[in-house]
This record gives C-alpha cells, sequence and structure tokens, in this order.
C-alpha cells in the first residue's frame, strides 16, 4: 500500500510486520522516531507478542537483544552514533556468538566534536565486528532491507545491521509501499534458531575458546560472510518475486555499463550522484555510479566486475580513517586487481556537511581533468584550517581546537554575523 | 605425616546432620535427586568458596523451578573456571556473554522466555543471572540496576570475593579497607586498600524496592539454599549477595574457607539478612561475638597489620565499622528473658 510517512515510521512498520518477538529501546537521535514508533505498535496492541523493553543504555540494549535472541527469540534494536560506539563490545559479542539480531544504525557523527548529523563513521567503525552492513538509499530500501534483514540473519545465524543515514533518510516524509502481512510472512518464515538455552536440551553457550580454535572460529565468522555473499542476490530475486520490487542485493550500477568514470558511494547520497551524473552524460561525459547496497561482507567480485572497464572511480565517502584517508576507497582498492584505473578518494559531508550537485560536478570534472588529489575533501575551508593551524604554531596553549574553528568561522563571517543580530 | 583430628559432633555452627531433620528440612544437597547443576571437575582452586556457593545456589535453584532453568554468567572465575571447553561443567542451559552484561542478558532471557510462554511455549522457565563482585558492583553496575528497576523476572546472585580474583587478584569497589591486592599494595603508610565510603549492594538492591534482597555466606548453606529457594518462589527482580572466601586472593589456608565466612558473620562485618520490597524482614544473630582480629589474622591480605608494629588504628577502625553493622541490623541475640 502506497503511503506517505516518515523514513522512521515506515522502518518500524516493517520491521513490527516482521513479527519481533523482543525490542529494547533507548533514545539517540536520529534513531528515536523508530523504537517510539514501535513502543506505540505494542503498547497499542497493534504489535502483538512483542515485549518491548526501555533499557538503560545502548549496552544494555545490545545485551538484552543477545540474551532475547539465545533463547530463542526474533529480537531486534536500533542506534546510532555514540550509541553504537556504547554498545560496542556487546556488538562484537553477539556476531562471536552467532546471534541473528537485526539492528538499525541511523548513520550519524561521532565526536568529540559532539554532532548529531549525519555521516558514516558510526558504521563503519564496526565494520569488522562481524555483522552484515546493509546500506539503505532511500525510505523504501530501508524498509525493504528490514524484511531482508531477518531473513538472512537468520538463515545464516548471523546479526544485521541496516545502516540508513541520519535525518536524511529517517526524518524525510517519502512515499512507500508499505508491504502487507501476508507478503512478509510468505517471504520470512518463521525463526528457527540454530542454537537455543533451553532446559529440555542443555547446552553452554559462550565458553572460554584457546588458541587451539580460536582461528576456526572465527574463520567460520568470515565463511559465514562469504555465503551471504552467495545468498544476498537470490533474497533479492526472491524478493522482488513476492513484493514486486528490487531493494537490496550487493550492489546497484546506474549508467556504469559503458561508463569511463565510475562514482563509489554508499546510502542517500547515491541520488544526488545520480542526478549529477545524469547532467554529466547529457553533455557527453562518460561516467556512471557503483552504490554499495552490501558494505560487509564486501561484494569483492561485483565491485570488481563494474570497475573492469573503467579509466577512473571516485569513490565519494562519508567517513574518514584519520591518518590514511578514505576507508570506503581502501575496500575499493581490493576489487580493482589488476585494473591500474586511477582511484580517487572523496571524503565528503563529515557530520552532514551538504554534499551539493555543484560541489560533485567540480569534484567528478577535476577527476576527469587529472587534477584531483588521490585523497580531497569536498567543500573543506581551507583557510579556517590554515588560520588554526598557524596560530597552533603561534601559541602553545592554542586551546580547544573545535571552539577555534567554530570561532574563526564567525570571526570570517564576521559582518554577516553582525547583520544577522 | 601430619594430620588433624576431627570431631565429627560439633562443628561450632548450628549445623546439624541431615538425618537428625524432616526430609523436607534436609539440604537440597543431601537430596539424591541433586542435580549436580555445576558437576565435578571444574577448575576451581581447593578451598574456593565462589565453586561452592554456587553449587549450593544452583542446585536448590534448579530444585525450586522443577528444573525449568537457564543461567546467565558474567566473565570472571566461575566462568573461565567452570568451562574449559570441550568441558563444561553446567548441566543446564548456560550462556556467557560479557562481563558487564550479565543482567540485561538475563532481561533478554526472561522476555524472551514471557513471549514463548503466550505463544503457547513452556512457562515454567525461570532465569539466573550470576556473577562475581567485579561483575556486579563495577562493570556490571548499570545493567544490574536497570534490571532491578524494570523489575524484570530475574534472580542475580553475586559471589562477593572481595577482588577481582580471575585477573590475579585486584582491588574492586567490594574490597575492603585496609585489604592487600595487586593494586592496593601493602606499602606506605596506609598499606592496602583505602578506607572509602564503601558500596553496598545489598542496600542499594533494597533502595531499588526489588520483592527480595538477601545476604549469605557458605559458612550456613543450609540458610543459603532457604534464600534461593524462597527467591525462586516470588516473581520479579531478585537479587542475593553471598559471600566466598576466596583463598588465592585472601592468602588464607583452603580449609578456612568456611571458617573465615563464618566469622565474617559472627564478627559483624558481613551482616546476613533478608529483606523484602526495600524492608529488612530477617537477620541471622551472632551466636557468639568475635573481635575482627579473628577473622583479619587468618589472611595474609591483612598481614600487614599484624607485624613487628601491629597497626591497632587501623584494626579499630574495621572494628568500629563491623560495631555499627551490629547496631545497624541489630546482629546480637537478645539476652535470654
Amino acid at each position: 500500500m502506497l503511503k506517505q510517512t516518515e523514513g522512521s515510521r515506515a522502518v518500524a512498520e516493517a520491521v513490527a510486520l516482521c513479527r519481533p518477538e523482543v525490542i529494547c529501546a533507548y533514545p539517540i537521535s536520529p534513531q528515536t522516531h523508530i523504537v517510539e514508533a514501535l513502543g506505540e505498535q505494542v503498547k497499542s496492541g497493534a504489535l502483538v507478542n512483542c515485549e518491548f523493553i526501555n533499557v538503560e543504555s545502548e549496552f544494555a540494549a545490545m545485551s538484552v537483544a543477545i540474551g532475547a535472541s539465545a533463547a530463542g527469540a526474533r529480537a531486534y534494536t536500533a542506534t546510532a552514533s555514540q550509541g553504537l560506539l556504547f554498545m560496542a563490545e556487546a556488538v562484537f559479542n553477539a556476531a562471536g556468538l552467532g546471534l541473528p539480531i537485526v539492528m538499525t544504525v541511523a548513520n550519524r557523527a561521532i565526536g568529540a566534536p559532539i554532532n548529531i548529523w549525519n555521516d558514516h563513521t558510526d558504521a563503519m567503525s564496526q565494520r569488522d565486528c562481524g555483522w552484515i552492513q546493509l546500506f539503505a538509499e532511500n525510505n523504501q530500501e530501508a524498509l525493504d532491507l528490514h524484511i531482508q534483514a531477518f531473513r538472512l540473519a537468520e538463515e545464516l545465524s548471523v546479526p544485521v545491521m541496516v545502516c540508513m543515514d541520519g535525518f536524511i533518510l529517517t526524518h524525510a516524509y517519502e512515499r512507500v509501499d508499505m508491504p502487507t502481512q501476508e507478503q512478509v510472512d510468505t517471504y520470512l518464515p518463521p525463526y528457527a534458531p540454530r542454537q537455543i538455552l533451553d532446559p529440555a536440551e542443555p547446552v553452554s553457550i559462550g565458553a572460554m575458546v584457546g588458541p587451539e580454535a580460536f582461528m576456526e572460529v572465527r574463520y567460520l565468522a568470515h565463511a559465514k560472510q562469504m555465503q551471504a555473499i552467495e545468498l544476498i542476490p537470490g533474497y533479492a530475486e526472491e524478493f522482488r518475486g513476492v513484493f514486486g520490487r528490487d531493494s537490496g542485493g550487493l550492489i546497484h550500477t546506474y549508467r556504469a555499463d559503458d561508463a569511463e568514470t565510475i562514482v563509489v558511494a554508499l546510502g542517500s547520497v547515491l541520488g544526488t550522484v545520480k542526478d549529477t551524473v545524469d547532467e554529466m552524460r547529457e553533455r557527453g561525459i562518460s561516467i556512471g555510479v557503483l552504490g554499495i547496497a552490501c558494505f560487509r561482507p564486501w561484494p569483492l567480485l561485483a565491485v570488481r566486475a563494474v570497475l573492469a572497464g573503467a579509466k577512473r572511480v571516485v569513490v565519494l565517502e562519508k567517513s574518514l580513517a584519520v591518518g590514511l584517508g578514505g576507508i570506503v576507497s581502501a575496500n575499493v582498492e581490493t576489487s580493482l586487481a589488476a585494473n591500474t584505473c586511477e582511484l580517487y578518494a572523496v571524503i565528503a559531508g563529515l557530520g552532514g556537511r551538504p554534499i551539493t550537485r555543484a560541489s560533485l560536478h567540480r569534484v567528478f570534472g577535476e577527476a576527469i581533468a587529472g587534477k584531483l588529489a588521490h585523497l580531497s575533501f569536498l567543500d573543506l575551508d581551507h583557510t579556517i584550517v590554515d588560520r588554526v593551524l598557524a596560530r597552533e604554531q603561534q601559541t602553545r596553549r592554542s586551546g580547544p581546537i573545535a571552539e577555534a574553528v567554530l570561532r574563526d568561522i564567525a570571526a570570517v563571517s564576521g559582518l554577516r554575523a553582525k547583520d544577522q543580530t | 605425616m601430619s594430620y588433624q583430628p576431627i570431631k565429627f559432633y560439633q562443628t561450632g555452627t548450628f549445623t546439624v546432620g541431615n538425618r537428625l531433620l524432616e526430609p523436607e528440612d534436609r539440604s537440597v544437597q543431601a537430596n539424591m535427586r541433586r542435580t549436580n547443576s555445576l558437576n565435578s571437575g571444574h577448575r576451581a582452586c581447593q578451598g574456593c568458596g565462589e565453586a561452592l556457593g554456587a553449587r549450593y545456589a544452583i542446585d536448590a535453584a534448579m530444585s525450586a523451578t522443577d528444573n525449568q532453568l537457564i543461567a546467565v554468567n558474567a566473565t570472571g572465575c566461575l566462568e573461565v573456571f567452570s568451562t574449559p571447553y570441550p568441558e563444561t561443567s553446567w548441566q543446564i542451559p548456560w550462556i556467557h556473554s560479557l562481563f558487564g552484561n550479565t543482567a540485561a542478558v538475563a532481561t533478554g532471557i526472561a522476555a524472551a522466555l514471557k513471549i514463548k510462554a503466550i505463544k503457547g511455549g513452556n512457562d515454567r522457565v525461570r532465569v539466573i543471572a550470576q556473577g562475581g563482585d567485579g561483575g556486579t558492583t563495577d562493570i556490571g553496575f548499570g545493567c544490574l540496576s536497570g534490571m532491578f528497576e524494570r523489575n524484570d523476572d530475574v534472580l542475580y546472585i553475586c559471589y562477593d570475593n572481595e577482588g577481582y580474583m580471575n585477573t590475579g587478584v585486584q582491588r574492586s569497589s567490594a574490597t575492603p579497607p585496609a585489604a592487600r591486592t595487586a593494586t592496593t599494595m601493602a606499602v606506605g603508610e596506609q598499606p592496602g586498600n583505602v578506607f572509602g565510603q564503601g558500596k553496598n549492594l545489598p542496600l542499594i538492591a533494597m533502595a531499588h524496592g526489588i520483592p527480595y534482597v538477601a545476604t549469605a555466606t557458605v559458612a550456613d548453606l543450609h540458610d543459603l539454599e532457604a534464600k534461593v529457594t524462597r527467591a525462586m518462589q516470588i516473581h520479579g527482580a531478585r537479587y542475593i549477595h553471598i559471600f566466598v572466601p576466596c583463598p588465592l586472593g585472601w592468602g588464607s589456608a583452603s580449609n578456612d574457607t568456611i571458617r573465615l565466612a563464618r566469622l565474617a558473620k559472627e564478627t559483624g562485618l558481613f551482616p546476613v539478612f533478608e529483606a523484602e520490597h526495600g524492608e529488612v524482614t530477617a537477620v541471622s544473630k551472632i551466636r557468639r561475638p568475635l573481635p575482627v582480629d579473628d577473622y583479619l589474622k587468618l589472611q595474609r591480605r591483612f598481614a600487614h597489620l599484624f607485624g613487628a608494629r601491629p597497626r591497632t588504628d587501623v584494626i579499630a577502625r574495621i572494628q568500629a565499622q563491623a560495631d555499627r553493622n551490629i547496631r545497624k541490623y541489630q546482629l546480637l541475640q537478645e539476652a535470654p528473658q
């Protein structure tokens, strides 16, 4: 059924259709609307046979989900940013124990400096924790991915993180096609756990594992993710059969078949990238798009196949490996193999900085002209950065950095600031 | 070869042989159908108070729930010595997740069990969470308080050996003043642990107003069993704090574990009581008041108080704490009428 709704509420409705049995909620922007909507569904009786638990921290949220999942319940929670870091120990634990929890991450920057707006630093910080990570391009895909996530998680007994851009998606009202309960029931069978705490058949879960077996256990976690590479395209295919639309899969391509330049990105920025590419194509420029729908496991071969004919690859990414550069681009590099094309990492949109078509036109143009540095920062204000660095050279007690940047920005735009008061 | 004569008829406590009791009053451990939930063969040290406490506690809980029990375990000695895989001592469904999240994992299990019961599954299964004092009073405190506040249907048992013994005897917030640990060294003007304000978990649990809180020691295992049994008859959040001496960490003889637990209670240092909904309902009286010296002297972690220059000032402060407990909980036997 088509409806106009907020991204968070759309996801909450989709999660409810998946018949979760335990939901743990702890507020953190911009995820909060999702669990609020689910809480309302449970409290009103719209979602039956489900415990909605208000916990005291994200660490508890993931831990309650671990207990619920180990006891055989379909468990769900949602978080973002600092919350994901606060639960990090339990995030690794859920993956290590092989518990098929599904969690929404409403992607948001990580402090300090504290910042509530969107980038991908939170999800990227957990990229190697053993969870499958799916990235939604729009609200329709966000809600669809949750239905696929439960299917995938429970088939493999691996937790799945559905990442959607905070505010840009979570708080955007868009038209979505909401599935029926019958469709979801057709696609998603009841949870049949591979391991369960059951007095009728006692097992020990979470025992100490020494050097004699640890490598094997870790390898099996990797093997599960490799199985996911095989399963995900089929699940997307099956999804189309039941729901009548394309969602999920490993990658999405757009005008990439013959493209000399391919832009790689994930999440909601793909919309802006596609618009930009359309405009550049109209000007006769050979450019296309590769969207990464599944970041973990990394779709090595699928990415390699798309990039095989490209002369240059521009990776537009909303996170920064401080001291290295791009995270996604480092992953893309593994897919290039013998391909000697130019690879550009463009760090963009950190802490919610808008990524505009104008800026994309400029940076893609620079890449095509061979004038782009291999690592660049989209729309970085070099004047401000230089002022701060210069002051640090002059003064030992130069003070807190973030505040200095804010002060300098205010000083540079002083006249405008005065006008506003 | 040295030997120690044992008197079978008099142990200096209220201990009474099971054969003298009515069958329903006998201990769970004396029952032929005891479950050995924490089975023999584990790797606990000789004289481990925690292994003893856990065996009695979990078997009592099994008996009280007709063997319909799931246990969650914090990281720590109990977890490590019981599951050196491929061997496990646990004869019951058991999960270890992390050091600090045990109460929350138990909450999740309780929630899952509730939904399974609504959906027509087994509605009798109960959940117990257990950890040491580090996993309870320090790193697991937030999750524990959350579980209490929500009144989740979980019995949490803390085996308190007053330090991080599994990592090599470091101080926890349950380590008593003046005690030597690897991080509160017995050197300087004020050797051993500081005199802080303490962190009395049973009282903090009571402040949550939860249905049942109790303390116990491994010196009175019958009392321990009775409290676990009582706790399993109640739904909602429950907390039992069991005093378990640690020969390794305390520098005590492994055959003094029970004696030390008894002395902790008899000196007033560890009050043994029960509370319901935040109010103390029963107190185990001190039978024969003893000075704290009797308790401290048996432990090398307090040896610096009794050297060539005894620290009578420090001992007096510890005695004052015991005396305060005796007044506060009215631990002394009332004079015969």
